[in-house]
């Protein structure tokens, strides 16, 4: 118990410090989690919006598959990127194993999943009530998912947040495809582990409050949004 | 609006004609061989009792909803021409956007260029008189505000055909004056109008004739004040006297 207090008290004077380490992982932790997840709503959330609308051959199957892909497990994700970006996998030209690009489409991967079937249900919910009307009014496929999207825009939020969440929280497919390498693809989920299995107990700790600050920060923000949108009537 | 008289007449979609449509759901035959043919100037009101197909009918005449037997032709061709026929819900349904965006989403979606839809703009609010609600969000508004708004948004296409599916229900008098004084005025200016209603007050101060549906069937159709005054067939007598029809 005297340890864990020693361990906080160094986590508040680490975090107090603005220590060098400490930032210098937790921004790169948000460079690969924020760029994945704007690649990932990029790739999401037009992709859950044509589940929802579009009327093709294979759509259930495709719901279902990225319903599944929900739950991938990102050690899998990272052992499947891994092998295909290393000197003898197919994109291994490019030399991007152990490095913050690696990391960023693990978690694509990862999240798109996500992002796209919470899109699909929420457009998939206006398309009902919007459906005949923009019927009514000539509104060609791609206008529709655009107006749909758009207007759903404070509902998918939360999907972005979903993804948020995962991304920032992901530890499995990041320390595999870009190794905890310090200065370089150290993240604050990798460090925690990797801190933790030292005995270093401060920088973990302090990594960990930061973590769920982020998350508390990111979510109370997206809530608000939300709310004010309700109390206004865009939402 | 002058505009939309021309475009009324050059529209290319009359007759609208259906010939022996037929509807099912669930297996029950809810439009039952219906031949209609709308051309454009009189206002035709389509009443009937509850569940005998107002609004399927008018939906199927919109293309909303394709028949499971018979054609229904727009000036002979299976299609109408894009934007030429406008639709007003019952329950009027509004982007979650404000009034003006709401404008500007169906002037987009109609094709209008940019630098033209301000003064569009202006003009259906002033037609809508919702100047002063322009930038309130749509779904904030009053009943009879909404459905305004809905209404000046499907002659955003300035369309030659406008169906409007019981647009004053659950209105109060005074917001529903607003309605049928826009609505008198988008007929005279030579958009045909077909307005389905349950309310037979309203389809005398309104129609210039009346189409009468009974189970899905088309059990009178005559001029208003010959529909009002001398029914032709059992039903409409029954309706007309108060009497429950079954």
């Amino acid at each position: 118990m005297q340890d864990f207090w020693a361990a906080f008290g160094e986590a508040v004077a680490l975090i107090a410090a603005l220590d060098a380490d400490l930032v210098e992982i937790i921004a790169l932790s948000l460079r690969v989690t924020l760029s994945a997840v704007a690649v990932a709503c990029l790739i999401g959330l037009p992709l859950g919006a044509v589940l929802a609308v579009g009327r093709f051959p294979g759509r259930i199957a495709a719901t279902v598959l990225v319903n599944a892909l929900m739950g991938l497990p990102p050690v899998v994700v990272g052992l499947g990127v891994y092998l295909v970006l290393s000197a003898a996998g197919p994109l291994g030209v490019l030399q991007l194993l152990y490095t913050p690009g690696a990391m960023i489409i693990a978690q694509v991967i990862l999240v798109t999943p996500i992002i796209a079937a919470l899109t699909r249900q929420v457009v998939e919910d206006l398309h009902g009530e919007y459906d005949e009307l923009l019927r009514s009014m000539g509104t060609s496929r791609s206008g529709t998912v655009a107006t749909l999207l758009w207007d759903a825009r404070y509902s998918l939020l939360t999907a972005a947040l979903a993804g948020l969440g995962r991304a920032l929280a992901e530890v499995g497919a990041v320390l595999i495809v870009g190794g905890n390498i310090n200065h370089v693809t150290r993240t604050m989920t990798t460090a925690i582990a990797l801190e933790t299995s030292r005995g270093e107990l401060a920088l973990a700790l302090g990594l960990g409050f930061i973590l769920i600050a982020l998350s508390v920060i990111v979510s109370a923000a997206l809530m608000g949004l939300r709310t004010s949108a309700a109390r206004m009537a865009y939402a | 609006m002058r505009d939309m008289a021309r475009i009324s007449e050059s529209s290319g979609i009359w007759p609208v004609a259906l010939n022996g449509v037929v509807y099912e759901a669930g297996g029950k035959r809810l439009i039952d061989d219906v031949s209609l043919t709308l051309g454009p100037g009189p206002l035709t009101c389509v009443m009937g009792p509850n569940g005998a197909g107002k609004s399927l009918l008018l939906r199927l005449i919109a293309g909303l909803i394709r028949p499971g037997g018979g054609s229904v032709r727009y000036g002979g061709a299976a299609e109408a021409a894009p934007h030429r026929i406008a639709f007003v819900f019952q329950r009027p349904v509004l982007l979650r956007r404000s009034v003006r965006a709401n404008l500007n989403h169906a002037l987009k979606t109609y094709g209008v260029a940019r630098a033209e839809r301000r003064g569009r703009i202006a003009g259906l609010l002033a037609l809508g008189q919702l100047e002063a609600l322009a930038e309130r969000p749509a779904r904030v508004l009053s009943g009879g505000e909404q459905q305004r708004l809905s209404m000046v948004r499907a002659l955003a296409a300035r369309p030659a055909l406008l169906l409007l599916d019981e647009p004053t229900t659950s209105l109060d008098p005074q917001a529903t004056a607003a309605i049928e004084t826009l609505v008198r005025k988008v007929a005279g200016e030579g958009v045909k109008v077909v307005l389905v209603t349950h309310d037979r007050d309203q389809a005398r101060r309104m129609a210039d004739e009346i189409v009468f549906l009974h189970h899905g069937r088309i059990a009178e159709r005559a001029a208003a004040t010959r529909f009002f005054d001398q029914p032709q067939s059992p039903e409409a007598q029954a309706y007309l006297a108060g009497r429950l029809l079954l």
